[in-house]
Parts: C-alpha cells; sequence; structure tokens
C-alpha cells in the first residue's frame, strides 16, 4: 500500500483516494500550469490510522451524546475539541512516519510546508465547503508535520465541519480525509479569483493581497478587489482596502505586518498580473468544464496557482445560524483586536449607559413617561443583547484558541487541562460570593445577630453597613427575570442557611497557575513562544470577560425590572395577577390606557404520557464540564424563591447557571444544567469552586424532581439519578 | 416510549435472563410484545435449562436491542431491559397469543405447535431503556 503519492500517480478518478483537492491539482498539473509540487498522503493512511488508534468508537461516542438539534454552540466546540485531543494524543502508525520520513527527505526536502485537507466531496457535487478544514503554512520536520497532519485529520470533525455534517455526508463509518503536502510557495502577492462573479457571471473577480493569501482567506487582512470584463481584461471596478497590510513567515509563525511605505499606497496586482490572474482562472473553467475559485500566489514573477475548485453558491445564509456561527472562528489578530474592542470600548459604553438609565428617578415620572423609561430600557437592553452576540461571545474563541495551542503542546489526558491556566485574574462572582462569604461569617460567629435576622428585625449598624455595601455593588442582580437581593428577608435567608454550614466551597487555591503557564511556557519551542505568550494573555482575557460581560448584561436587565416593578406597583389592584414581569407591552399599555383588560395567559401543557406507564429518569447524558463526582438532593431552580430555599450540600439543578445566581454555587455539592458546554458560566464557575459539573442534559429540569438523589459524574458527564 | 416500541416491534429477537440457585443464565429467545407493551411472549421447549429455571424462579429478565456490530453501536444503538415474571399461557388465550407470536415468528409455527413446546409471558413490570450509550429512563408499569 502506497501511503504518500505524487501528482503524477494521480488520475480523474482518484477521489475516493486522495479527495477532490488533490484530483484538480493533479489535473491543472497536467495541464502544464503552475502547482506547488504537491504529495498527497492518501486517505487509507487516515483509515490506518483512525483504525489503530480506535478513534471510529471515539468519534461516535462524542457525536451521539445527544441529538445536533439539542446542541448549542458550545457543545460542538467540547465536541470537536475533545475529538481534537484524541486525535493529537494518538501514536501515528510506523508505516505512515517510515512514508513520510522519506518524502521529507526526497523530494520535499528543505521546504517549508503547507498542510492542507483534501476531503472527497468537499469541493464538488454543487457545494463547496472552503475553510471548514484547517490547514497548516510553515510547518518543518518530521514532528511537526506529524502534529500538522493529525491536526488536519482531526479537522475532519470540527465543529464548522459537523454543522455541514449532512451537506458533506460525514459518517462515522466511512468519512475520511487525504492530507496535501506542499512546499509552501513564499509569494510576494497572492489571492483568490472567482471565475463567476457573485453578481454577474460575465465578469471575473479577483482579489489580491501582498503576501501570503492567508490572510485575505481568513479574513484577517483585506485585499484589493477587481472585478473584470471576461472578455477584454477590461477593469470594470477596483475597490482599494482602507489599509493594505500583509502576512508573512515570522519564523515558523504566520504574521501581519504593516507594509513599507513605498507598497502601501500600491495596489498589489497591475493589469499585466491581472491579465494573468485572469487568463488562469478562464483555462481552469475551461478545464474543469466551469467556473472556478482559484486559490494564486506570485512568486519569483510566476502565478501558481495553489488550489481550485467549483464555484458554487455559498454555503452561508441558508436562514440558519449557521453563517453566524461560522463567524466565531477568528484569527489571532482579529480577536486581540476584539478584546480590545471590548475591553476598552464596549464594556466602558456598556456600564456609562446603565450609569446614565439608573440615575433616572422612576418616582418622579408621570405613568406615560414611565411607559416611556420601560421601553428605552428595553431597548438599551436588546441593544446589548446584540452587541453581546456579534462581540462578546465571539470572544470566547481566544479561550479555544489557546486550548488548541496548549493541547498541541502538552498533549494533556485531560481535554480542558488549559483552563487551569485562564483563572489568573478573579471573577466578578466569585467577588461577590466571597464577600457574602464574610456576610454568613459574622452571622455564623454571632448568636445574637442569627436570632435577630431569623426574627426578621434588622442587624447591628455595623453589619447593616456592610448588607447596604453589598447590595450596593451586587444587589441589582436578577435571575429569571426577577430581582435577587432586592427582599432583605430573601437574602436574610441565605445568609441564614450559609452560617448554617460550614460545608461551603472555597474558590480553588491556585498556587500553581504560575508555575503550570511556566511550565507551558518552557515545553514551547522557541521560534513559537511569543505565540504562546500572546494566546495566553487572550485566552485569560476572552475566560475573565465571559464571565463580567453576563454580569454587566444583567445589570442592564435588572434596570428594566426596576422600571417596570414601577409600573407594577402603580397598577397595584387594577392589574391582573397573572402577569409576569417580562410582559413588557401589557406593562406599558396598561400605564398608557389605566381602564385596559388583559386576558390571563393559557398555563403550558406538558406532553402526555402513555397511559399505565410512568417515566423516571435512572441516568441523564450530559457533556462532562467539571471533573469530579458528587452525591446529594436535588434542587431544582425554576424562580429566585428555589435559589433562597437552597441547602448547604444539594445538587444545584437549573436551565442554565446564570451569573447572577452563581452565589448558591459555593453551597452546592454539584451542578447538573440543561444548557451544555464547557464555556458557559455555570462550567466556569463550577470549575473555580472545584464542583462536580454535567451540562448539557436536556431533560434536567423536567425529569429531575426536588429531594431525587443525584449522583453528578463531572468527568463522565453522567447524572444519575435515584427516587424512593 | 417511541423508542421501546419501535425496539419491541423491529426486533425479532431478545436475551433472556434466568437464575438457577444465584448462578445467572442467558438464552436467546424469538418474542413478540403484546399491544400495551405489558407482556412479552416466547416459546421454549419443555425440556430446556431456561424451563427449568424459571420454574424455581420466575423471576425473569429481557434485553432487547439494535445493535448492528459497529463502532456507532455504542451510541446510536438502544436496548431495553424488560423485568419482571414468567408465566405459561393458559389454554384460554394461547390461540390469541399463538396468533400475534406467528405473525411475527411465521417460520416457528411447527415450533410452537409442537407437543413439547412451552408457551410463556414475561409480565413486565418495569422496562429499563438505553440509548446514546449511558442515558437511562425507567419505564414503571402501574399496576
Amino acid at each position: 500500500m502506497k501511503l504518500i503519492v505524487g501528482l503524477d500517480e494521480i488520475t480523474d478518478t482518484d477521489g475516493r483516494r486522495v479527495g477532490g483537492k488533490v484530483v484538480a491539482l493533479a489535473a491543472l498539473h497536467r495541464a502544464g500550469i503552475a502547482v506547488p509540487a504537491t504529495r498527497c498522503l492518501t486517505i487509507e493512511a487516515y483509515e490506518l490510522f483512525v483504525e489503530q488508534a480506535g478513534l471510529r468508537a471515539v468519534i461516535s461516542q462524542e457525536l451521539g451524546r445527544k441529538s445536533f438539534a439539542d446542541m448549542r454552540w458550545e457543545e460542538l466546540w467540547d465536541v470537536a475539541l475533545r475529538i481534537r485531543n484524541r486525535f493529537i494524543r494518538a501514536p501515528v502508525p510506523e508505516a505512515i512516519v517510515e512514508d513520510l520520513s522519506a518524502t521529507l527527505r526526497g523530494e520535499l526536502a528543505q521546504s517549508r510546508l503547507a498542510v492542507r485537507s483534501s476531503a472527497p466531496g468537499e469541493d464538488s457535487e454543487g457545494a463547496s465547503f472552503a475553510g471548514l478544514h484547517d490547514s497548516f503554512v510553515g510547518v518543518r520536520g518530521v514532528g511537526r508535520t506529524l502534529d500538522a497532519i493529525r491536526g488536519v485529520w482531526a479537522s475532519l470533525w470540527t465543529d464548522r465541519a459537523l454543522l455541514y455534517r449532512r451537506e458533506l455526508g460525514i459518517d462515522v463509518e466511512s468519512s475520511a480525509m487525504a492530507v496535501i503536502l506542499q512546499p509552501l510557495v513564499e509569494g510576494s502577492r497572492s489571492g483568490i479569483a472567482f471565475g463567476a462573479h457573485p453578481s454577474d457571471p460575465e465578469l471575473v473577480a479577483v482579489e489580491a493581497v501582498y503576501g501570503l493569501n492567508q490572510g485575505l482567506v481568513d479574513g484577517t487582512i483585506q485585499p484589493d478587489r477587481w472585478s473584470l470584463d471576461r472578455r477584454s481584461a477590461r477593469v470594470v471596478e477596483h475597490l482599494a482596502p482602507p489599509e493594505r497590510l500583509r502576512m508573512v513567515l515570522r519564523g515558523a509563525e504566520p504574521t501581519v505586518e504593516k507594509l513599507p511605505s513605498e507598497q502601501a499606497d500600491v495596489p498589489p496586482l497591475d493589469e499585466a498580473n491581472l491579465g494573468e490572474v485572469l487568463q488562469a482562472v478562464i483555462t481552469a473553467g475551461e478545464l474543469f468544464g466551469g467556473p472556478q475559485d482559484m486559490e494564486w500566489t506570485l512568486a519569483d514573477g510566476q502565478l501558481v496557482l495553489l488550489q481550485s475548485r467549483p464555484v458554487t453558491t455559498s454555503t452561508s445564509g441558508q436562514g440558519d445560524k449557521r453563517a453566524w456561527y461560522l463567524s466565531l472562528t477568528r484569527s489571532v489578530q482579529n480577536l486581540l483586536d476584539l478584546r480590545d474592542r471590548v475591553e476598552h470600548e464596549l464594556l466602558p459604553a456598556m456600564d456609562r449607559e446603565a450609569t446614565q438609565l439608573g440615575s433616572v428617578d422612576l418616582g418622579s415620572l408621570s405613568s406615560g413617561e414611565l411607559a416611556k423609561e420601560i421601553e428605552r430600557r428595553s431597548r438599551a437592553h436588546d441593544r446589548w443583547v446584540e452587541v453581546y452576540s456579534q462581540d462578546f461571545i465571539p470572544l470566547a474563541h481566544g479561550i479555544r484558541l489557546f486550548g488548541q495551542f496548549y493541547n498541541n503542546v502538552m498533549e494533556p489526558e485531560d481535554p480542558y487541562e488549559f483552563m487551569e491556566l485562564l483563572a489568573a485574574t478573579p471573577l466578578l462572582s466569585v467577588h461577590r460570593n466571597r464577600e457574602l462569604e464574610r456576610l454568613a461569617s459574622r452571622v455564623r460567629k454571632d448568636p445574637e445577630l442569627r436570632r435577630r435576622l431569623a426574627a426578621g428585625e434588622q442587624g447591628d449598624t455595623d453589619f447593616e453597613r456592610a448588607v447596604e455595601d453589598f447590595k450596593q455593588e451586587f444587589g441589582d442582580a436578577a435571575y429569571a427575570s426577577q430581582k435577587c437581593f432586592s427582599e432583605r428577608v430573601q437574602l436574610n435567608r441565605l445568609l441564614l442557611s450559609m452560617a448554617e454550614t460550614t460545608a461551603i466551597a472555597l474558590p480553588r487555591s491556585k498556587p500553581d497557575v504560575e508555575e503550570r503557564s511556566a511550565a507551558f511556557l518552557a515545553a514551547v519551542e522557541e521560534d513559537r513562544r511569543d505565540l504562546a505568550e500572546r494566546l495566553l494573555d487572550l485566552g485569560r482575557a476572552s475566560y475573565r470577560l465571559r464571565d463580567d460581560d453576563n454580569i454587566h448584561l444583567a445589570r442592564l436587565e435588572a434596570l428594566v425590572l426596576d422600571a417596570v416593578s414601577e409600573g407594577h406597583r402603580r397598577l397595584g389592584g387594577t392589574w391582573h395577577e397573572d402577569l409576569q414581569p417580562s410582559d413588557l407591552d401589557r406593562v406599558t399599555q396598561a400605564l398608557r390606557h389605566p381602564n385596559l383588560v388583559v386576558e390571563p395567559k393559557q398555563p403550558d401543557v406538558g406532553p402526555a404520557i402513555e397511559q399505565g406507564f410512568q417515566a423516571l429518569p435512572r441516568q441523564l447524558v450530559g457533556q462532562p464540564a467539571g471533573p469530579g463526582i458528587g452525591t446529594g438532593t436535588a434542587r431544582v431552580i425554576e424562580d429566585v424563591e428555589d435559589l433562597f430555599r437552597f441547602q448547604a450540600g444539594e445538587v444545584l439543578v437549573c436551565d442554565a447557571v446564570d451569573p447572577n445566581m452563581t452565589f448558591v454555587v459555593p453551597m452546592a455539592c454539584g451542578v447538573v444544567e440543561r444548557r451544555g458546554g464547557m464555556l458557559i458560566h455555570g462550567a466556569i464557575i463550577a470549575r473555580e469552586y472545584g464542583l462536580p459539573c454535567v451540562t448539557g442534559v436536556p431533560d434536567a429540569t423536567s425529569m429531575v424532581e426536588n429531594g431525587d438523589s443525584l449522583t453528578v459524574d463531572g468527568y463522565l458527564g453522567i447524572v444519575t439519578v435515584v427516587r424512593d | 416510549m417511541q423508542i421501546l416500541r419501535e425496539l419491541l416491534e423491529t426486533q425479532l429477537l431478545g436475551v433472556l435472563g434466568t437464575q438457577h440457585e444465584g448462578e445467572p443464565y442467558t438464552s436467546l429467545v424469538g418474542f413478540v410484545a403484546t399491544p400495551d407493551l405489558k407482556q412479552l411472549l416466547f416459546a421454549t421447549g419443555r425440556s430446556t435449562r431456561k424451563l427449568a429455571n424459571l420454574s424455581a424462579d420466575s423471576r425473569a429478565s429481557m434485553l432487547v436491542d439494535n445493535r448492528g456490530n459497529r463502532a456507532s453501536d455504542f451510541t446510536e444503538a438502544s436496548a431495553a431491559t424488560a423485568v419482571g415474571v414468567v408465566e405459561e399461557i393458559g389454554v384460554a388465550e394461547r390461540a390469541e397469543f399463538e396468533e400475534l407470536f406467528l405473525a411475527k415468528h411465521p417460520h416457528l409455527e411447527s415450533f410452537v405447535h409442537s407437543p413439547s413446546c412451552v408457551f410463556l409471558r414475561l409480565r413486565v413490570s418495569v422496562y429499563m431503556v438505553v440509548t446514546r450509550f449511558q442515558h437511562v429512563i425507567e419505564l414503571h408499569i402501574e399496576p
């Protein structure tokens, strides 16, 4: 079995063996068009690898935890991360290592490589899936090339690819991937060309940048764009980017840098270059019998085609959220810019707006003005929710970028080990919990204070001042559209409950964070250490902001609720009891039209259970999100009241751990959550306290009942239920 | 519930678990479920070990699953374990239940009609339905 083949050995019918991209490169090569001296690690190699490492069962198990329809983006991230880690840790069969070593000594000796995917069906059959699989450039040496190959193989199962699994025909049993090994052609100018312009098939679209085209392909660098008349080669339109940058290799890493001033003002292609690119895309179109989407580079004055695939309709914008989801995957540079924007523009702006909205004295407004104020606050909240989805969530990708890098370097058994390096700075909610515990410990030590709080009386002046300070700082948290600490009686109940036990979890002490970070950085090869440091810093910022943005957003939600509560108060007896605080429209309408009659809402009716059977949960599967095993009584959280009923040692079961409800987490012995993923707040906070946590249990709140005995297995992602 | 019905309707064979003085024993049997899913009907020879076991202790279990001996079974296969008590089907019900059984297993007609064959039912008290490798729901049959 020949595991590595050259372009001369490949025919048009070899798609199942080498994938579509390689078949296309071989055809271009046969037609006399310049392409890199490509070698291909065949699909047999992938099959040998997964077979020997038993990875099919692993993939199947990861993909089968729950149906795709029930998975959130964060869960898909996790699935891909775990699969990737298994690929990275699995040994590559000796036969592949030998063939690769021979190739790197022979045809590809002295070359820095580009290692790319070539999957059967990837770029054909009416759909192109550019960018779904990973590629690596600047790779050198057997070890790093093997790492890159495993990375490309694993990228058959990236979250991005899984989103398009139906269109790609991804199947555990039969899916496979060939790998392209090419000498990296370090062109001075690179780009892409579309044989049919999206808006007019008579035109050809060309995009070009200085340096490598990776920056263009991953969206980090904006290109010059031209529309050319197919027949006359006339430039119909030229759009220059606001700033021209280039991507070049610095050491092993592709790096974005500014251009020398003499190049910055000059488009990367002149008329002759444009004509050459146009001719190449037309020739490729004739060769393959249809317009091509082509990547090219200009090196030493020669145009080299890097790859060619059919132009197809875009795979994004199909009315689903996949386009948004794909936008979450960003380059390091893009994330560094985004981090800057979130930290220095968006969060301060959000804070300013909250402060400004909070300064309005609701009591002094007329009913009409109050209705207006409710709407104003609600609009502000909605606007920030949108920012949250567009800017804050994508920043979470920084955690993952770091995680992937860390896992590549350290090959840890626990794919989430990297999280240990991220929590270097305290989270806001941990800070809040610490303040809460400080209050509780005063209650614990002082029987008289305990008695007074239990009797509904106030504590001493000093204690009351501390409570006021706490409420001032954290009092506006809201959960399930109800404010948490506005009722003093609830806060008292919580403090009394906390005071009764000493079994309060403390955030894990992490003296080893710096040691671990140092060990990680020491394990990184020198030419990538700078990148490693930048990624660690970015990961830490993303991790911290994942917590903080939620808390800032909750502050805005609390402001909306303040105004709605004021509305409720004014509507008083005339108001229909059934209304929920979230019924903003009805409140504002009623404020404007006091005589309005409101229809009660119909209660939700659950699914009917088949007659004669009673369904009981025994073992529920979710995602492992915090290692450890804990057993305790279930406390299912449905509203704020449930939070204040929480007893130390219980298992917190909820729809989603809201940052504003995490004050009960230190009392819990485990966390079970319907929403899934390890980047969600519940998982982050559970790890912070070292609590076992299982997320993504679809039936968590509907099947588990208060009083059930639960065992939370945070290693395997399983919740076992015992009901008497 | 839908998964359970599908399993019981599509699978021809189940693994019957019995015991004798604490010694466990399993055997493959052809079965059919009654439409209300509360009974699983099967037949066995009079001299079999399983019948001897059941005569001494009528408690039994039956595993029905749809695995295909592939790696993906770990997550794609479903399994249901029925637990209950086995008893012989009396003359009054035999014709009706035999018809149900033979509609699913027509090739077993001569076996079922043989004088040495005993026609049995497992009266199920609970099903444990396993999907996705480890997701377990118990379906208790109300008495």
